[in-house]
């Protein structure tokens, strides 16, 4: 793996892997904590993202290793006018390692053609966020412990959301997968989805409107944001939003190993009561995330560890 | 009506009926110091109608462009009067710099002297999609 541009470029191997030495991260992190020491990740950010970019910075820092960068595009030669190639192509002279976030979707593959360094999509506009996806399939396995033989409940905007069109086609891979689809009709799955993803693999989905109807199913609720700016009324967004709110009151039927996600940040789909609850792992998500980054950088530096 | 056989150069036949100004354009033809026929609506056993361009000068001719246009063009080279090779063309699997991504969140709006690559994802239904944003283009 040179660079990481969509998630699915990685294998299931690969996928293993870093999930497998994340994992030992995690249990031990005095073990790493100098395995990237004299190497440098560059983070650009071309567009503001504080969670994401602290989350690599720190990945970094926790390895060892130093971290520079910018984290707008009027804090570097962007906004002089510089092409996206020619500030990342300088830049991969300072660095070992390279997190790039853009507006505009496809700029990291383009800056990564031009580099000899590693270089990971830190998010390209609504097109991919491969690190996101990572982030989820980790929180997955950490809190199911499998991959395999679970029903995902997908809430929310499930038309414009990224990350949910990343996860349906990183665990449609996994045996005995089931999807369901919890949304308002305007903000349902996108049809290329159920055609390329659910019908060509032959796998069970299920669309519905309310999670009530679904709750005591699910092993996963994976919830978004439904933002107002996707409704085409004011009247649509205040009859729908309700619908698509977590609540503990909801949350009676749900199992008692429910993992309750999110890619942050969070509006009010999800009430602050049920932050308390033990099901909730969208903070653990975002520790999980942390972790992986740490596996990702490793991996892609090359940089290994004798195992005891 | 009839238009002359010519003695070197390149016959592209079978293009389907009211394409050919389509391929006039994508080839560059204008850009031709030589004789250029574009015949359209010719009656065709096989296809009803057809179109015919006849260009008098053997130049290195973008089959890709043909492929991408209309894959059942067949394409003849004419030396001395004699149609000395006949080539079928595909739908090419990747095409560069033949059409441009509309797509306004693509970097190809906004980064300068990149080539607009589009690779063939769905070979059936012809689509093809930006190889950095993928949004998708169908050639028919």
């Amino acid at each position: 793996m040179k660079h990481l541009i969509d998630p699915m470029d990685l294998t299931v191997e690969e996928i293993d892997q870093l999930i497998d030495l994340g994992s030992k991260i995690l249990a031990d992190k005095e073990k790493y904590q100098d395995v990237c020491k004299h190497k440098s990740l560059a983070t650009l950010f071309f567009e503001p993202s504080t969670r994401t970019r602290l989350s690599f910075e720190a990945a970094m820092l926790e390895l060892g290793g130093n971290v520079l960068g910018f984290s707008s595009a009027n804090s570097s030669s962007a906004s002089k006018g510089e092409s996206v190639s020619d500030t990342v192509r300088t830049v991969s002279y300072y660095s070992d390692i390279i997190a790039m976030r853009h507006p505009k979707e496809g700029a990291p593959l383009v800056a990564s053609r031009k580099i000899d360094v590693p270089l990971i999509n830190a998010g390209d506009g609504g097109h991919y966020h491969p690190t996101q996806t990572l982030t989820d399939l980790m929180t997955i396995y950490q809190e199911k412990g499998r991959f395999h033989d679970l029903t995902i409940g997908m809430c929310g905007d499930l038309k414009f959301g990224r990350t949910v069109h990343s996860l349906i086609k990183a665990m449609s891979r996994y045996e005995n997968v089931r999807f369901v689809m919890i949304s308002p009709e305007e903000l349902r799955l996108p049809e290329y989805i159920v055609k390329d993803v659910f019908e060509k693999k032959n796998i069970s989905y299920q669309e519905v409107r309310t999670m009530e109807e679904v709750m005591p199913d699910l092993d996963i609720l994976y919830m978004t944001r439904v933002q107002r700016e996707r409704f085409f009324n004011e009247q649509d967004y205040i009859r729908l939003k309700d619908s698509f709110i977590l609540d503990l009151d909801k949350l009676k039927t749900a199992k008692k190993d429910l993992c309750i996600m999110h890619p942050l940040p969070r509006v009010n789909e999800i009430s602050t009561k049920v932050d308390d609850d033990p099901r909730a792992c969208y903070f653990k998500q975002v520790r999980y995330g942390k972790f992986i980054r740490m596996a990702l950088i490793m991996t892609m530096l090359g940089v290994n560890v004798d195992e005891d | 009506m009839k238009i002359d056989s010519i003695k070197d150069g390149i016959v592209l036949d079978h293009i389907k009926a009211g394409k050919s100004m389509d391929i006039y354009r994508y080839l560059g033809l204008d850009q031709l110091d030589c004789s250029v026929a574009i015949i359209k609506n010719v009656p065709s056993n096989k296809m009803g109608k057809k179109d015919i361009l006849k260009i008098a000068d053997n130049f290195d001719i973008n089959l890709d462009v043909l492929g991408y246009v209309d894959p059942d063009i067949t394409v003849c080279y004419i030396k001395d009067y004699e149609i000395v090779e006949k080539r079928h063309v595909e739908l090419p699997e990747q095409i560069v710099n033949i059409i441009r991504c509309k797509n306004p969140r693509c970097i190809t709006a906004e980064e300068r002297d990149i080539d607009h690559i589009f690779k063939l994802t769905d070979r059936e239904n012809r689509i093809y999609r930006c190889v950095y944003c993928e949004s998708k283009k169908s050639n028919h």
